[in-house]
């Protein structure tokens, strides 16, 4: 279970950005997780309030979105969505395919509060 | 790639911070900054860092990744002895707690350092880094880095190894690789150790867990090994001086 590491990791680039934006607050973060990226959403979102405590984002919401697992097939060329376990094709049921979606871990986006725009730096 | 002088702004992503893009601005005046940022960059970057290093020293490094108790030592203890002089190896242990699988591998004669990781449950790219740091890696050919025992989260994380190996050992049962698939997707290699215990087990079909390896899309060799008898043991050393071969 590393998903308070992985919380912190987020924690850290949300303040760098807050940092560089020069916001006091983060009221939310927007996170895109697959299912093969390894991370549970329930207890990344148990563990983000621990490691946001004292931190630029102690009273953001984390917002979770589960991305679908999604190949493409190396024989007949077609995307499928398909369980986690079972990366085969559906249209022709080969099992040669390419993850097109499903292993992602990132942050996508952060809602900042308080910052000023005069200071505004670039991101 | 960096946070500080703007060159994580590239023409794939600068849309979003040119005016306009979705730099934008919320009703309540809140600003929403678009960031596309993985969550592991930080593994990564060390991991790279490691990467680099043992391609330096010509370094070929695997990730050996199992179940704790599917014989990850005990394999590296007869790999070692099947190359004796033949190839130079080092090995970096992962555990929660002692020094005893670093001790039996130096038994062996070989250098080993062990990562303590206290209560985590996997190694991290910044763990070896630091392990390196006491590890002579000149005159080395292969440097095997033995993850904490779990099939869960050492999948995810990046160390800078070349190859991931991943131990399936007979008692645990063929469908390991439809039960996690994040690892077994990631393996280069699968092995499946206890190979001596098929007979007695009589519930374990090779094949099954071939069909359950490909499931996941994964065109990785699967050897069947046991470090008790030896069976098998070619194979898999043969894929080590091919891949350590292909490196020098």
């Amino acid at each position: 279970m590393h998903e308070l590491a992985i919380c912190q990791a987020l924690i850290g680039e949300v303040a760098a950005v807050a940092r560089s934006e020069h916001a006091t607050s983060v009221s939310d973060i927007f996170v895109r997780v697959g299912p093969l990226s390894g991370v549970e959403y329930p207890l990344m979102q148990d563990a983000f309030p621990l490691a946001a405590a004292g931190t630029v984002a102690s009273e953001a919401t984390l917002h979770l979105e589960a991305t679908p697992v999604r190949v493409a097939c190396g024989e007949c060329g077609e995307e499928s969505d398909v369980p986690a376990n079972r990366l085969v094709c559906k249209h022709c049921g080969a099992w040669r395919t390419q993850l097109i979606s499903g292993d992602e871990l990132l942050l996508q986006r952060v809602v900042l509060e308080g910052h000023n725009p005069g200071e505004q730096q670039h991101v | 790639m960096c946070d500080t002088c703007g060159c994580n702004v590239t023409p794939a992503n600068e849309h979003l911070v040119a005016e306009g893009g979705h730099l934008a601005h919320t009703a309540a005046g809140n600003e929403s900054v678009e960031v596309l940022k993985g969550l592991l960059d930080a593994n990564d970057h060390v991991a790279g860092h490691n990467r680099e290093h043992f391609e330096r020293h010509g370094v070929f490094a695997v990730n050996l990744m199992s179940s704790p108790g599917a014989g990850k030592t005990s394999l590296l203890e007869a790999t070692i002895d099947a190359f004796g002089p033949e190839l130079n190896i080092a090995v970096v242990e992962g555990d929660l707690e002692t020094e005893n699988d670093a001790r039996r591998i130096r038994d062996k004669g070989v250098a080993a350092i062990q990562i303590s990781t206290g209560s985590a449950c996997h190694l991290d790219a910044h763990m070896v880094h630091t392990a390196l740091h006491d590890l002579e890696l000149d005159g080395v050919d292969v440097l095997f880095i033995e993850n904490v025992g779990n099939l869960v989260c050492p999948a995810s994380f990046d160390l800078g190894q070349h190859r991931n190996v991943a131990l399936l050992s007979t008692p645990e049962g063929h469908d390991k690789p439809a039960k996690y698939p994040v690892m077994f997707r990631a393996a280069d290699l699968v092995l499946i150790t206890k190979s001596d215990l098929l007979e007695v087990l009589g519930d374990f079909d090779p094949a099954t867990a071939e069909s359950c390896l490909r499931q996941v899309a994964n065109p990785a060799p699967l050897f069947e090994v046991s470090a008790r008898d030896g069976t098998g043991m070619d194979n898999w050393l043969d894929w080590l001086r091919q891949e350590a071969g292909a490196r020098e």
